[in-house]
C-alpha cells in the first residue's frame, strides 16, 4: 500500500519525537537544579538542597529514558537513511562525533557523581558535578542542533567529484547562524518545559495541602523562570528565527502561515484551515498587515506566498505544517499570559491563595511538551521536500536495501517498547511526586540507586 | 590519514569492548554469582557508576566511524538492518534494567529486572560476537556497493550465509565465554566474600573454556577468511600486537592461577584489547569484506572522508580522546576499592548511579 519512504519517515519521526520528550526536561531541569544548588551552596539553605535532590530524582528517570531512546537515532542515520549518510556524512559526521566525544562522556562521567556521590565527595564536588551535567547536556544540545541546522541551511561545505558533501569551512559549519538562533530558541523552550513541570508540581502540592515550604519554592522557581523563558521564546529567539525563515526558506514560511498568494501588507492568520486544493485559507481570523510587520518591520512590505514557489518545492504536508506552527505559536502566547498572571499574583504574595490559578498551572504541565513537539514538527515538515535544504530530497536519502516490510516491523517494535517505557516513566515519576520532596529513604540516599539499597541494607 | 583514522576507530571500538565488556560479563553472571537481593545490589553497585560511560565509547566510536568512513557506516548499518534494530531493543531493555531496578522496593520488581539484566547482557555479548564474526567472514557486498543479509539462511558458512551461521555463532559463543570471564574478574576485583569467591571461580572456568575454544575459533577463521592470515604474516604491527596478546594472556593466566583478581582483570582487559587490535591490524585496509568477490570489498580509502575533513577532526580528537581516557581513569580512581553492603562503607564505591 505505502512505499518504504513513508515508513522510513514515520520511523524516524516517531522515534525522534518520542526521544525528545525526555531531553527537553533534563536539559531544562539541569539548569534549574544548578540554580537551586548554587543558592543552597551560597546560603546553606537546607530547603534548596532538599529541593535539588528531589528534582535530581526526576532528572535521573528522565535522563535514563533520554539515553536509551537516543541511541537508536544515531543508528538510524545508517540503518534507514544510508544514502543520506553517504551523501552528508563527511560534514554532519563531525558534529555527531564531537557530541559523543565532548558532551556524552562529560555527562556520563558526572551523572553518577552527581546523583549518588554527594556524601562521598562533599558539597564542592557535588556542585561541580551539577555544573558539568548542565554543561554536558547543553553542549550536546548545541551539536545536535548544529547538525540539524546544516540540514535546514547548509553552510561550510563543498560538493566533491563523486557528488558527496564535504567539509570546507569547519567554523562556518559549526557557527551556522541558523544553529545559533535555533539553539537559543530550543534551549529556552527546554527551560519553559522544566519550569512548567516545576511550577505544576508546586501547584499540585499546594492544592493538595502538603509540603508547604517546598510547594512555595517550586512555585516561585517555576513561575519566575517560566515567565522569563516564555518571553524569550517570542523575542528575540522566535522573532529572529522567523526572519531567518523568511530569508532562507520562504516556501516554509508561506506554508506555515497559510499564505497562498504573495501579499503587500500580508495578514497574520490567527485561526483558519488551509485548503491546499483550492489554495485558500478557510474561515480565517486575521490581523491585517501584521505578518509583514513581524518579518520586515513595516506593515506594507510584501511577503512571498506559495504562488511564487515552484510547486515541486512546496512542503509536502502543508496542512500539518500549518497546524503544527499554529499550535506552537498559540500555546507560546498562552504560556506568557499564564506565567505573567501567576508572576503578578506571586509578587502580590497571593499566588498560593488563588486556587483557580494553581489549578491552571497544574493542568498546564503537559502543554509545553505539546508546544515543543509542534515546534519541531514545524521545523522538520517545513524543511520538506528537502532532506538537506536545496541539496538532497528526502525521497533520495533512504536505504535502498531496506524494504518497507522491515521498516514497518521495527516501527511496530519501537511503538510497543516505547509504550511500555512511557507507562514506566509516568509510574515512577508519579510515585516520586506523590511521595513528595522528603527523602523516601531513611538515610537520605536518592531512589533509583543501587547505592541506596546498599545503604539501607 | 586513512590509516590513522582506521586505527582511531578500531581503537575506540576495542576500548568499548574492553570496558562495556566487563559490565556485560557482570550482567550475564548476575543471577549465577549473586544469589540474594543484597548480593545482586552489590553487582549493580559495582558497575553502576561506570556502565553508562562505558557505553558512550560505542556511541563515540560509532560517531567517529560515521565521520571518517561515511560510506562504510551507510552500507554496513543498512545492510545489517534487522540485527542492529534487535540489538538496540536489547540495549534499551538492559539499560532500563540497571536504571529502574532500585526505584521500587518490591521483590517481584527486582526479580523481573534482574532477569532482563542477565538475559539482556548475555544476548548482547552473543550478538556482538556474532557481529564480529560477520565482519571477519564478510557479507554479500555486490556490484551495487550495498548488501542485504538475512538473519539466517545457509547454516554452513557460504555466500548464502545469514547473520547467524556456524562460524558467527561460534564467535558469539566464544565472546559470551570470554566476556563472562572478563566480567567475573571485574566482580572478583570489586567484591568480597561469597560473591568474590563465586566470581573468581566463574572467571577461571569461563576463561579456561575460552582458552580451549580459541584454537577452534582460529581454525574456523582460517577456513572462512584465509586472506586475513596471508596479510597478517607480512605485517610487523600484527606480530607486535600478537606478542602483546601473548603477554596479556600470560598475565591473565598468572592472575587466575594465583587468585589475584586485579592482576587477572588487567590481563583480561589487555587480552580483549590486543585480540581485537591484532584482528584489525590484519584486516587493514578492508572495512567491509565481500564474501562474493574480494574485489567488491569496501576499503578505507574508498570509504573515507577527504583529508581536509579528517585533519579537522583529528584536531579536536587530539583534545577529546585524551579527555575521554582521562574520565575513565578519573572514575576508576574515585570509585576505587571494594563495594561493601553496609552503611559504614558506602563511601567505598557503593555510590552507584545510573
Amino acid at each position: 500500500m505505502t512505499d518504504a519512504l513513508f515508513w522510513h519517515r514515520l520511523h524516524f519521526g516517531f522515534t525522534v519525537t518520542y526521544h525528545y520528550l525526555f531531553p527537553q526536561l533534563t536539559m531544562g531541569l539541569a539548569f534549574l537544579i544548578l540554580l537551586l544548588k548554587l543558592k543552597a551552596f551560597r546560603s546553606g539553605s537546607a530547603l534548596h538542597e532538599e529541593a535539588a535532590r528531589f528534582w535530581a530524582r526526576i532528572f535521573a528517570v528522565s535522563f535514563a529514558m533520554g539515553v536509551v531512546t537516543g541511541i537508536p537515532l544515531e543508528f538510524q542515520f545508517g540503518t534507514n537513511w544510508a544514502r543520506f549518510s553517504h551523501f552528508a556524512g563527511g560534514v554532519i559526521g563531525q558534529t555527531l562525533a564531537i557530541e559523543g566525544m565532548f558532551a556524552f562522556f562529560l555527562e556520563a562521567t558526572f551523572l553518577g557523581i552527581f546523583l549518588y556521590g554527594e556524601k562521598r565527595f562533599g558539597p564542592r564536588m557535588h556542585l561541580a558535578a551539577a555544573v558539568a551535567l548542565w554543561m554536558g547536556s547543553w553542549l550536546s544540545g548545541y551539536f545536535i542542533i548544529a547538525t540539524n541546522a546544516f540540514m535546514q541551511h547548509p553552510v561550510g561545505h563543498t560538493m566533491d567529484a563523486a557528488g558527496r558533501l564535504q567539509l570546507a569551512d569547519f567554523w562556518a559549519f559549526v557557527l551556522n547562524p541558523w544553529a545559533i538562533w535555533q539553539y537559543l530558541h530550543n534551549m529556552t523552550a527546554s527551560v519553559v518545559t522544566a519550569s512548567f513541570v516545576v511550577a505544576g508540581v508546586g501547584a499540585f502540592w499546594s492544592l493538595s495541602g502538603g509540603h508547604a515550604e517546598h510547594a512555595s519554592l517550586a512555585l516561585r522557581t517555576g513561575v519566575v523562570a517560566g515567565l522569563v523563558a516564555s518571553c524569550l521564546m517570542v523575542f528575540p529567539t522566535g522573532d529572529r528565527h522567523g526572519k531567518l525563515l523568511a530569508e532562507k526558506q520562504p516556501a516554509t514560511l508561506a506554508a506555515m502561515e497559510g499564505l497562498f498568494e504573495s501579499q503587500a501588507g500580508a495578514e497574520l492568520a490567527i485561526i483558519g484551515q488551509p485548503n491546499v486544493q483550492q489554495r485558500k485559507l478557510e474561515n480565517p481570523v486575521v490581523v491585517p498587515g501584521l505578518l509583514s510587520f513581524l518579518i520586515y518591520g513595516s506593515f506594507g512590505s510584501t511577503v512571498t506566498g506559495l504562488d511564487r514557489i515552484p510547486h515541486d518545492q512546496w512542503p509536502d504536508n502543508i496542512e500539518l505544517l500549518y497546524y503544527a506552527y499554529h499550535v506552537m505559536a498559540g500555546l507560546g502566547t498562552l504560556f506568557i499570559a499564564l506565567m505573567a498572571l501567576s508572576a503578578f499574583q506571586l509578587w502580590r504574595g497571593r499566588l498560593e491563595r488563588t486556587r483557580p490559578l494553581l489549578w491552571a498551572l497544574m493542568l498546564a504541565t503537559p502543554f509545553p511538551y505539546i508546544a515543543t513537539t509542534a515546534g519541531w514538527m514545524t521545523a522538520e515538515l517545513g524543511r520538506q521536500p528537502w532532506l538537506v535544504h536545496g541539496l538532497m530530497r528526502t525521497a533520495d536519502g533512504t536505504s535502498p536495501r531496506v524494504s518497507a516490510g522491515n521498516a514497518l516491523f521495527t516501527l511496530i517494535g519501537f511503538s510497543g517498547l516505547y509504550l511500555v517505557m512511557g507507562i514506566l516513566f509516568l509510574f515512577l515519576v508519579g510515585r516520586e511526586i506523590a511521595h513528595g520532596p522528603r527523602s523516601p529513604h531513611p538515610r537520605g540516599v536518592p531512589a533509583g540507586s543501587p547505592g541506596l539499597a546498599v545503604e539501607a541494607a | 590519514m586513512e590509516a590513522l583514522w582506521f586505527t582511531i576507530v578500531a581503537g575506540m571500538l576495542a576500548v568499548y569492548v574492553m570496558l562495556d565488556g566487563f559490565d556485560f560479563g557482570a550482567g550475564l553472571l548476575h543471577l549465577i554469582v549473586a544469589r540474594n537481593d543484597a548480593e545482586r545490589r552489590t553487582i549493580l553497585a559495582a558497575i553502576g557508576p561506570v556502565w553508562n560511560g562505558n557505553e558512550v565509547w560505542l556511541i563515540a566510536g560509532g560517531g567517529a566511524l560515521f565521520m571518517a568512513f561515511p560510506a562504510a557506516y551507510a552500507v554496513g548499518f543498512s545492510g545489517f538492518y534487522l540485527p542492529l534494530m534487535l540489538l538496540l531493543w536489547v540495549f534499551i531493555l538492559r539499560g532500563l534494567s540497571i536504571e529502574l531496578r532500585g526505584h521500587v522496593t518490591n521483590p517481584l520488581w527486582a526479580a523481573f529486572w534482574d532477569a532482563t539484566f542477565a538475559i539482556g547482557s548475555a544476548l548482547i555479548a552473543l550478538v556482538l560476537g556474532a557481529a564480529l564474526g560477520n565482519v571477519v567472514r564478510g557479507v554479500p557486498l555486490d556490484g551495487t556497493g550495498t548488501f542485504h543479509i538475512p538473519l539466517f539462511d545457509s547454516f554452513w558458512p557460504s555466500t548464502r550465509s545469514g547473520v547467524l551461521d556456524a562460524y558467527t555463532v561460534l564467535v558469539g559463543v566464544f565472546t559470551v565465554l570470554a566476556l563472562g570471564g572478563h566480567g567475573g574478574l571485574y566482580l572478583a576485583m570489586k567484591t568480597e566474600g561469597p560473591v568474590h569467591a563465586r566470581s573468581l571461580r566463574a572467571a577461571r572456568w569461563l576463561w579456561t573454556t575460552s582458552g580451549l575454544l580459541f584454537p577452534l575459533v582460529t581454525w574456523a577463521t582460517v577456513q572462512v577468511a584465509p586472506d586475513l592470515f596471508v596479510a597478517a604474516g607480512q605485517r610487523p604491527l600484527v606480530w607486535f600486537l600478537a606478542v602483546l596478546l601473548v603477554g596479556a594472556a600470560t598475565i591473565l593466566a598468572v592472575g587466575l592461577v594465583t587468585g589475584r583478581s586485579g592482576l587477572a582483570f588487567i590481563g583480561s582487559a589487555g587480552t580483549h584489547f590486543t585480540l581485537l587490535g591484532t584482528a584489525a591490524a590484519a584486516r587493514w585496509p578492508v572495512l567491509l569484506r565481500s564474501n562474493l568477490e574480494p574485489s567488491l570489498s569496501l576499503d578505507a580509502f574508498a570509504a573515507a572522508t577527504p583529508h581536509h575533513g579528517l585533519r579537522v577532526a583529528l584536531t579536536w580528537t587530539l583534545v577529546g580522546l585524551p579527555l575521554a581516557c582521562g574520565y575513565v581513569v578519573f572514575l576508576a580512581r574515585i570509585f576505587r576499592g571494594k563495594v561493601r553492603l553496609d552503611t559504614a562503607t558506602v563511601t567505598t564505591g557503593a555510590a552507584a548511579h545510573s
